[in-house]
């Protein structure tokens, strides 16, 4: 079956299987900063924007997504996405790296509707995301830190 | 801190990853997404049973369907014993396995491999495979192996078994002075048994390999390991292939732990891109990987402690029983560690007995895991030290400082058990124990304990502090061996080649922090490749925290050689003493002068020198003679739940002496993240089987490690220190932070409730259970 889909704003053309999932699909075409940890929706690293939603891409059958704006880790470029990236890299929240596509995309994610976010609210919004190597101390220290940043100029 | 950070331009601070921006814009750099598309694909049929024979294998049907094109079973590969276990050779580890045996020993073990065109054939194909054993007793309980009339190693080809016909895979025994007659005529005896359970790494990236052939037929493979280096000599051993027909690549890895320092997947990718010669990828599943990769080795600990009525201690012997699974890898070695890592901590005690055995059961394989034996063996012994602090009346903080290991002092564990054999004589050069001990209770506010336990409103929830300390090493000494080179480019720049394994540690970053700080340039001055077998000198690989000690020791050797050629040659060029050079901020400074060192760079490959010319670079190994420990002290503020025994920790403090600390926030990160694994290792963390040995939660979901929302504050505090013998004083920090969760919650616990507990993880039933018990 063919479809299109609509990826990091940009209409790409899918030869796809039945049943097959998005995760599979966005990987095999190349987008592989969407990553497989589980394959059970459980850790998170396979997180893509759906319509600005985090979700993860493993659970999601690819013929879903049509008509659905998706964006993966690649295609964030703008202001905020720079500051998470940036404020990541900054406090030291990058270890192996495996997590952090799906975990940037839950923080996009937070800070897109929530500027401002508490400690808690930081936590809920990651809680779909498994890392290993890190225990969450720095990448919560470092979305708290973007959004202080993202906000301020946002004031300006 | 201010005085160290002065005599640093590069080291101790806290510079962003190399690696950091390709990570963050999840760019191709692991295994997967290198090498998405490949001819072949792979997957491994496992033993649906724990235990048996295979009497028949016919892989006709598998044969015939469309897309497969090879299987590999134990009737068409060799049959060379080896040891999974990516360690030094000689291995201590027992060679008890195949690549392919006739015989299966736990659920999940290798039967056949299956390679096809696509994931979906492979997977018609593994189903199509008809097997017939001849199932075997198993045996489930390692306190039963001993005595078993069972054998689960009765091959005779295996070699390095303790003994096999009493499934002990490995044994040790070492006795200083006398302590069993010391401990008979104490003032004070305290025992304590603890016992810790199968539990998983679970590095976000599972186990995956790919093999290719290049244009000379030689071998390639991209790996996701620990170990380039044992990995090619592993494979060349179990293929017969020569070393020099093979290269090995990492990419980024996406974790381990442990789990691969093991040689998993390479010999299959191998042969059958041998033997197809086409290029083929295996990844584990989640589910296989929890099934059929490593664990951590559960072990059941006796300690005993013989103290003076004044809490000094006399007296200590530790015995372990080791359940190993069905294969010998690490056996050994973890079971040292159980002493090794846990007895000079507290060397006041002159008289210790070490001894217990590593058993085989049929379950699966225990292997290397951060911590390697040192948290199973901190658990009894600072649940009994704190026993002891309360026999004596004393603060657990003030019985712990009378009887640490301090600066200038031995231990005789350190000479007696090593890692697999002797160890070395080694003397303390850097401890603050005492400071973190001291930093550590202050911000968890020690003092205060007992107000904040009383000013408790809710009395539904106890609330509990506890402390432990504990220590690890940096490397293996004698054993292990990591080389550098560095080459000077003509705009100043340096490639440095290690053969150190970055498993997303951040260890090449530290690596090239120490080569910059050296040479006197910046960061960004340091382009940095690693762990390419190829071209990368040999490293033992990143285990034992061994990486920022032994290969930081072997880059600052390589970069002073290069740094003496550098000045050297321009001492020649611009007629000075070379004595009176230096570099400095990417300058080659002289009293009175400077110039910058990109001209001598330039110089150095120009045709003005004429037949001066030359390649400025050098190459350095190391071999440490020492291994020292870092030090920590933990802290946890915590609340029982007393209706549901459910614990929930407010606070975590961890204060470490790691010495200088190269990356700040990388050391505090592995820190971090180790606290975490081993509070997921302490309170949810648990492989569970049926009574067929079938692991029954292998999925996230049922297998339950910490997410954002479980973690408590935490507070890593780095102790200023400095090491002599280390890398701009360094030592090792990667494995000591998961020693302490386990016994300091445990402490905790009986702070808030008086109960005990000693079985790992700590479920609120078991908790619940033990609540129920005192009250009745």
């Amino acid at each position: 079956m063919d479809i299109k889909l609509t990826i990091n704003e940009e209409e790409k053309r899918f030869s796809i299987e039945p049943g097959e999932i998005l995760l599979d699909s966005l990987r095999d075409a190349g987008y592989t900063s969407v990553k497989e940890g589980c394959k059970t929706g459980d850790c998170g690293a396979c997180m893509v924007l759906v319509d600005g939603k985090a979700m993860t891409s493993c659970t999601m059958f690819t013929a879903q997504a049509r008509g659905n704006d998706i964006k993966t880790v690649k295609g964030l470029n703008d202001e905020l996405a720079e500051k998470l990236k940036q404020s990541f890299l900054d406090m030291g929240a990058v270890q192996c790296g495996f997590c952090i596509p799906g975990m940037l995309i839950s923080a996009y994610s937070l800070l897109s509707s929530n500027p401002d976010p508490t400690k808690r609210e930081i936590k809920a919004a990651l809680d779909g995301n498994i890392c290993r190597c890190t225990g969450y101390v720095k990448q919560i220290q470092a979305i708290k830190r973007a959004a202080e940043k993202w906000e301020k100029q946002e004031n300006v | 801190m201010s005085e160290q950070k002065k005599r640093f331009d590069v080291v101790n601070k806290n510079l962003q990853k190399v690696d950091g921006e390709a990570l963050v814009n999840g760019k191709k750099v692991f295994t997967d997404d290198l090498h998405r598309q490949t001819d072949l694909v792979a997957k491994i049929l496992s033993s649906p049973i724990a235990h048996g024979e295979i009497t028949n294998i016919d892989t006709s049907k598998a044969e015939n369907i469309p897309g497969v094109e090879l299987i590999l079973h134990h009737r068409n590969v060799p049959r060379v014993p080896y040891t999974t276990a990516g360690q030094g050779y000689p291995e201590p580890s027992p060679y008890d396995a195949y690549m392919f045996d006739r015989k299966v020993r736990y659920v999940g073990d290798r039967v056949a491999a299956v390679a096809g065109r696509s994931w979906d054939a492979v997977e018609k194909g593994l189903e199509a495979i008809e097997v017939e054993f001849n199932e075997l007793e198993p045996i489930l309980d390692p306190k039963e192996s001993r005595k078993s009339s069972v054998t689960i190693h009765d091959e005779e080809s295996s070699t390095g078994i303790y003994d096999p016909q009493k499934n002990i895979a490995a044994h040790v025994d070492i006795n200083i002075g006398n302590p069993e007659e010391i401990i008979n005529k104490s003032d004070i005896v305290v025992k304590q048994k603890c016992s810790t359970q199968f539990a998983q790494h679970a590095p976000l990236e599972p186990h995956i390999s790919v093999a290719q052939l290049d244009p000379q037929d030689r071998l390639i493979i991209h790996t996701s390991t620990q170990v380039p280096f044992h990995v090619r000599r592993i494979v060349s051993k179990i293929l017969d292939i020569p070393i020099r027909q093979i290269r090995v690549i990492k990419p980024r890895v996406g974790g381990a732990f442990g789990v691969k320092q093991e040689v998993l997947l390479e010999d299959i990718v191998s042969l059958i891109a041998l033997r197809t010669k086409k290029s083929v990828k295996v990844r584990y599943t989640r589910e296989e990987e929890f099934r059929s990769s490593r664990t951590r080795h559960p072990i059941e600990v006796e300690v005993t402690l013989g103290a003076d009525r004044n809490g000094k201690l006399q007296a200590i012997t530790m015995e372990a029983l080791s359940n190993t699974g069905a294969y010998g890898t690490h056996a050994l070695t973890v079971l040292s560690n159980v002493g090794s890592k846990t007895l000079p901590l507290y060397n006041k005690a002159p008289n210790i007995h070490f001894f217990g055995d590593a058993v085989y059961t049929n379950l699966p394989i225990s292997g290397a895991y951060r911590g390697y034996g040192a948290p199973q063996g901190y658990f009894p012994l600072e649940v009994a030290i704190d026993k002891l602090a309360e026999e004596t009346g004393m603060d657990p903080l003030e019985i712990r400082k009378l009887n640490h290991i301090r600066e200038g002092e031995t231990s005789p564990i350190f000479e007696k058990l090593g890692e697999g054999r002797e160890g070395i004589v080694q003397y303390i050069h850097s401890c603050k124990l005492n400071k973190c001990i001291d930093l550590g209770a202050k911000e968890i506010g020690w003092k205060n304990r007992k107000q904040v336990k009383k000013s408790q409103k809710n009395e539904d929830k106890a609330r509990g502090f506890g402390v432990t300390i504990n220590m690890q090493g940096s490397g293996i000494p004698l054993v292990d061996l990591a080389a550098a080179r560095l080459k000077l480019n003509e705009d100043g720049s340096f490639n440095l080649y290690v053969g150190a394994t970055d498993l997303g540690t951040g260890s090449d970053t530290v690596l090239g922090q120490i080569a910059a700080e050296q040479l006197g340039v910046d960061l960004d001055k340091i382009v940095v490749y690693s762990s390419d077998t190829d071209f990368t000198p040999f490293d033992s690989g990143a285990y034992a925290s061994s990486t920022t000690y032994v290969s930081g020791n072997a880059v600052k050797k390589a970069a002073g050689k290069v740094k003496s050629k550098i000045l050297t040659m321009a001492a020649e060029y611009y007629d000075l003493r070379v004595e009176d050079l230096s570099i400095h901020e990417g300058q080659i400074v002289s009293s009175n002068q400077t110039f910058e060192l990109s001209e001598i760079a330039l110089l150095s490959t120009s045709s003005k020198l004429e037949t001066d010319q030359q390649q400025i670079e050098a190459s350095a190994s190391e071999v440490p003679e020492e291994s020292p420990p870092p030090f920590s002290a933990h802290f946890v503020e915590l609340e029982v739940d007393t209706r549901t025994g459910e614990i929930k920790i407010l606070k975590y403090v961890a204060a470490v002496d790691c010495g200088t600390a190269i990356n700040p926030n990388l050391a505090e990160g592995q820190m971090e993240g180790a606290i975490v694994n081993g509070i997921g290792y302490a309170l949810t963390e648990q492989m569970e089987f049926n009574d067929s040995g079938t692991m029954i939660n292998p999925s996230f979901f049922d297998y339950k490690i910490p997410n954002a929302e479980d973690i408590p504050e935490i507070e890593v505090i780095l102790v200023e220190s400095s090491e002599p013998t280390g890398p701009m004083g360094a030592k090792s920090v990667g494995e000591i932070g998961i020693n302490g969760a386990i016994p300091a919650i445990s402490n905790a616990v009986r702070d808030a409730t008086g109960i005990t507990l000693t079985e790992a993880p700590f479920t609120p039933e078991k908790v619940w259970k033990k609540l129920k018990e005192k009250s009745s």
